[in-house]
């Protein structure tokens, strides 16, 4: 494998001394300065110090070479302090040094940002280049993926999963595979992971910096207004029900970093996304407000008929919704007590003609509250 | 550096009802006018709490994609985007006339232009003609037509029934149709009975929403008369009691519509030079540009 060979461009060369005119640079090991009585530039890198002439910076050693091109990416051509954060990370620019990621970025690096595979490659000129595919797609060979060259493309594949179901949650671990944005620019690859999953890397680098502000749910009642108050009167119990259902790594790959309070931490998992959530989301609150009506219902006893082996698949069949597994349940596997067969056959024996299980009517008083509520 | 933020209901539910949003943002950003175009939603990602914070611009102007002032635009928004101050009297409006009020955004501690909604804007009323237009396929459309401009009603928001009225006034005023009308959904007159609410032939019949779904593509079709059931489709035009009801489904979907949400910028102080212009040109139907 040959390694990159740096060569300094006249922009970058220019961008450098233009810098240097104003004061001293110091960055991801580069430090350097001009020496305007000599006329000379003091160019300092782990393993080299060099004094070259003003006209001569193009002939620094290509170990230094790559340092300036380097620092060229990502003062001057990355856009904004996050997304050169964002681009550093996607190349471990913290864990290595220069020399060993121009070394690595030969044969690319690859990382993962929720269900995204993005490897950044080197150009000579030290310009990074950005490929980004389904991690499900690592190894499928880049011509059988759909190729895209427009970020904002991300938006519409992120839109429907594979079945054509529509990801109200972008961050649901449901993206579909099968494309490929082949060559990203380091702007472009901040554009299209913001189309994939909004406001994650913005809130990464909230976090990185220790500044992640976190509305907890408390904070969220406090702030609903409309038909929203109603998750006012959730109980705490119930928030603790709801995150371990919605916000698992299974439902969503966000880390939740949302508590009941500051001072009330939830029992449920967070995940171990890379990307923070800093409040329930608008899915949580809807359907926060769902289990508000729910809650205020209270419980009643009631008699079923029921073998043990039928209670044991009513129990399968909540599994399997849960864990959206009922589309893996083989026609023919009757042992399933998912299988549709089976369930079938539950329902011809134990529901009545109303639909009643074992008869027993849901309301013995004959009441059927309204269940009203629209989406806003 | 200048950031057009532009915020929508977004839905759970309908893929389709972000549509607009994504389309007017896609035509603003290829003007160029604006060095970052984002998007947020209420019901979607990001969210109208964390869209502020992905904008980098030193003046930011944030544009509600919303028909009418009320309760999104007056207290959801400004709540969620977390603008210090915010009173709706600092619009001084009545219910159409909301422009643009300047404050403070505590999550990025910087100012932001809120701006009135899309739909009460005055550049809306072109964009209902186009539509007409385009439903029609003819650029000079207006003679022997009748065109109803159809609203919710005042059941759910009492200022969204003014932005119907105002616009229905101001395409009579054009004298272009025959006759101009406002129909509701949930109120008289009511759109249900379109046809005996014209004497033209041709009724052009537009819904003053900014997305499709449920009430636009279910509900006024069925009831109209267009089709018994929205699934199978109807035709345009659809004949109905003797008239031809030329149905052109929201406004809002209409390219034309990302030119208001660039007069909304620019009223509240964006440099945007041609682009409105270029804009106008841009999405007139083709019909339009191979007759110019």
């Amino acid at each position: 494998m040959s390694v990159v060979e740096p060569a300094l461009s006249e922009t970058q060369l220019a961008a450098f001394s233009e810098t240097l005119a104003e004061g001293a640079i110091e960055y991801d090991g580069l430090a350097a300065e001009y020496d305007a009585d000599e006329e000379t530039y003091h160019i300092e890198t782990p393993d080299r110090h060099a004094t070259v002439d003003a006209d001569a910076l193009d002939t620094v050693a290509a170990e230094q070479a790559a340092y300036i091109t380097n620092w060229y990416f990502y003062t001057q051509a990355v856009g904004s302090e996050v997304k050169q954060a964002f681009c550093r990370w996607l190349e471990l620019a913290d864990d290595h040094s220069v020399p060993d990621r121009y070394d690595a970025l030969e044969s690319g690096i690859a990382r993962e940002w929720g269900q995204l595979s993005i490897t950044t490659t080197l150009a000579d000129d030290g310009t990074r280049h950005y490929e980004v595919r389904h991690i499900d797609d690592s190894d499928v060979d880049a011509d059988a993926l759909t190729t895209h060259t427009d970020p904002f493309d991300a938006r519409d594949i992120g839109t429907l999963d594979a079945d054509g179901r529509y990801r109200p949650l972008r961050t649901a671990p449901s993206l579909d595979s099968g494309w490929i944005f082949p060559d990203l620019a380091a702007d472009e690859v901040y554009e299209a992971v913001e189309a994939f999953y909004p406001a994650t890397v913005v809130n990464w680098h909230r976090e990185q910096r220790g500044e992640l502000d976190i509305d907890h749910w408390r904070d969220e009642q406090d702030r609903q207004s409309g038909i929203y108050n109603l998750i006012t009167v959730l109980p705490d119990e119930a928030v603790e029900w709801a995150a371990a259902a919605c916000c698992d790594d299974s439902q969503c790959l966000k880390r939740r970093e949302w508590q009941l309070s500051e001072d009330e931490p939830l029992d449920a998992d967070g995940g171990d996304g890379v990307f923070p959530c800093r409040e329930p989301c608008s899915m949580v609150v809807a359907a926060g407000r769902e289990w508000a009506k729910l809650e205020r219902e209270d419980t009643q006893t009631y008699e079923f008929e029921l073998t043990p082996s039928e209670k044991d698949q009513l129990e399968a069949i909540i599994d399997s919704v849960a864990d959206d597994e009922i589309d893996e349940i083989r026609e023919a596997d009757i042992g399933n007590g998912a299988n549709r067969w089976r369930v079938r056959y539950l329902r011809e024996k134990r529901f009545d003609d109303e639909g009643n299980l074992s008869g027993t009517p849901t309301h013995p008083d004959g009441h059927d509250p309204d269940d009203g509520g629209d989406d806003h | 550096m200048q950031s057009l933020v532009i915020v929508a209901h977004g839905s759970h539910l309908n893929p389709d009802s972000a549509t607009p949003t994504h389309t007017h943002a896609d035509t603003i950003r290829k003007t160029g006018a604006f060095d970052e175009v984002r998007t947020g939603f209420w019901k979607e990602e990001p969210s109208l709490r964390e869209v502020l914070r992905t904008a980098r611009g030193d003046d930011i102007y944030v544009v509600p994609l919303f028909i009418s002032e009320g309760y999104f635009t007056e207290r959801v928004i400004p709540r969620e985007l977390r603008l210090e101050g915010w009173d709706p009297d600092l619009w001084d409006s009545e219910g159409i006339s909301a422009d643009t009020a300047t404050l403070v955004a505590s999550d990025i501690d910087k100012e932001v232009h809120y701006c009135g909604p899309v739909g009460t804007h005055e550049a809306m009323t072109d964009v209902l003609i186009r539509r007409a237009e385009s439903v029609t396929g003819d650029p000079s459309v207006g003679d022997g037509f009748g065109f109803a401009v159809v609203g919710h009603g005042t059941e759910r928001n009492e200022k969204s029934a003014k932005a119907i009225e105002y616009h229905t006034e101001r395409v009579r005023e054009t004298g272009r149709f025959d006759e101009v009308k406002a129909l509701y959904m949930d109120e008289e007159p009511e759109v249900d009975d379109v046809t005996e609410h014209f004497d033209s032939e041709d009724i052009i019949v537009v819904p003053l929403f900014i997305a499709d779904g449920f009430h636009t593509q279910e509900d006024i079709p069925e009831d109209m008369g267009l089709t018994d059931d929205y699934r199978t489709g109807y035709d345009v035009p659809a004949e109905v009691d003797g008239h031809r009801i030329w149905y052109g489904g929201a406004v809002g979907t209409e390219e034309l519509t990302a030119d208001v949400i660039l007069e909304r910028a620019a009223d509240a102080g964006a440099d945007i030079g041609d682009a409105i212009e270029r804009v106008r040109q841009q999405t007139k139907p083709t019909t339009l540009v191979a007759g110019d």
